[in-house]
């Protein structure tokens, strides 16, 4: 398990992330895809504070502080737009600029 | 060798699930999948000596996130259960992008020179706690400030369309379909 390892199985845990975001149409799929690619960087700092030293571990702890605080001001941002529009589809949220 | 086992059995079930939840059609199948994706987060980290982020790591992330997760989805899902797919030619632009970046991530990764040690360098965690409230103690204020932030934005957010609300709690006007005519 060495770090080259770690940092390939986040690099895809990323990709597949990315992938996911770019395809789904849905407000909370798209979150579960974000919250897979902030998984995977703090995969990569708690890899390189086991090989490397430093503070990884402090930097992955924040990290996954500031995710929960994200996902609860992004689902009330998705709860409003399916309250306004009957479902959570994205392109939904361009009618705001009209 | 029974690490490096537990390692590659992780995160096998970490990818395999991470593709269930990027291409699961059902919203709640997803977010679970989701949740095995972290559990084998947590395992990983238990590897890599990081033992109290992995009870951290299945505390918030697993009770916390997928907790809300599953909320939302219960909250914003239609009742017909239809789910809007991305076409097949989006589909495609995504995975070649994705593989776009994964190739040049690819690159960059057997291209440095990363350090290795036998031994573990990771704080124990009592030395983890010290660092944390004693050399990042400012950040870490800051930070329960950010989260009292969220919530309050959160609440505001949510609650911000009960004024437009009838007495019955249900909304007055039912919403558009999509595409309907003015």
């Amino acid at each position: 398990m060495t770090l080259e390892n770690c940092i390939l199985l986040a690099t895809l845990l990323f990709a597949i992330g990315v992938y996911g975001l770019l395809t789904r149409r849905q407000a909370v799929a798209m979150l579960l895809c974000v919250e897979l690619m902030l998984n995977a960087s703090n995969l990569v700092f708690v890899a390189f504070a086991r090989h490397a030293g430093g503070p990884g571990q402090i930097l992955a702890m924040f990290a996954l502080a500031i995710t929960v605080a994200e996902v609860a001001v992004g689902l009330a941002i998705v709860l409003l737009l399916y309250r306004r529009h009957g479902h959570t589809a994205v392109d939904a949220a361009s009618e705001a600029r009209e | 060798m029974t690490v490096d086992i537990a390692f590659w059995v992780a995160a096998a079930a970490m990818v395999i699930s991470a593709l269930f939840v990027v291409r699961s059609a059902n919203l709640v199948h997803a977010v679970l999948w989701l949740a095995v994706t972290l559990l084998g987060t947590a395992v990983v980290f238990a590897l890599l000596d990081a033992p109290f982020l992995a009870g951290v790591q299945v505390l918030t992330y697993v009770g916390g996130v997928v907790t809300l997760m599953v909320f939302g989805v219960m909250l914003t899902q239609r009742h017909d259960g239809s789910v809007a797919s991305a076409s097949n030619v989006q589909s495609l632009r995504g995975a070649a992008a994705a593989a776009l970046l994964f190739t040049l991530l690819l690159v960059a990764l057997l291209r440095s020179d990363l350090p290795s040690s036998a031994e573990s360098l990771a704080p124990d965690t009592a030395e983890l706690a010290r660092t944390l409230l004693d050399e990042h103690l400012i950040a870490f204020e800051v930070l329960s400030l950010l989260l009292l932030a969220a919530l309050v934005g959160a609440v505001a957010l949510a609650r911000r369309g009960d004024d437009e609300r009838g007495a019955s709690g249900l909304p007055r006007a039912r919403p558009r379909a999509r595409g309907e005519a003015e």
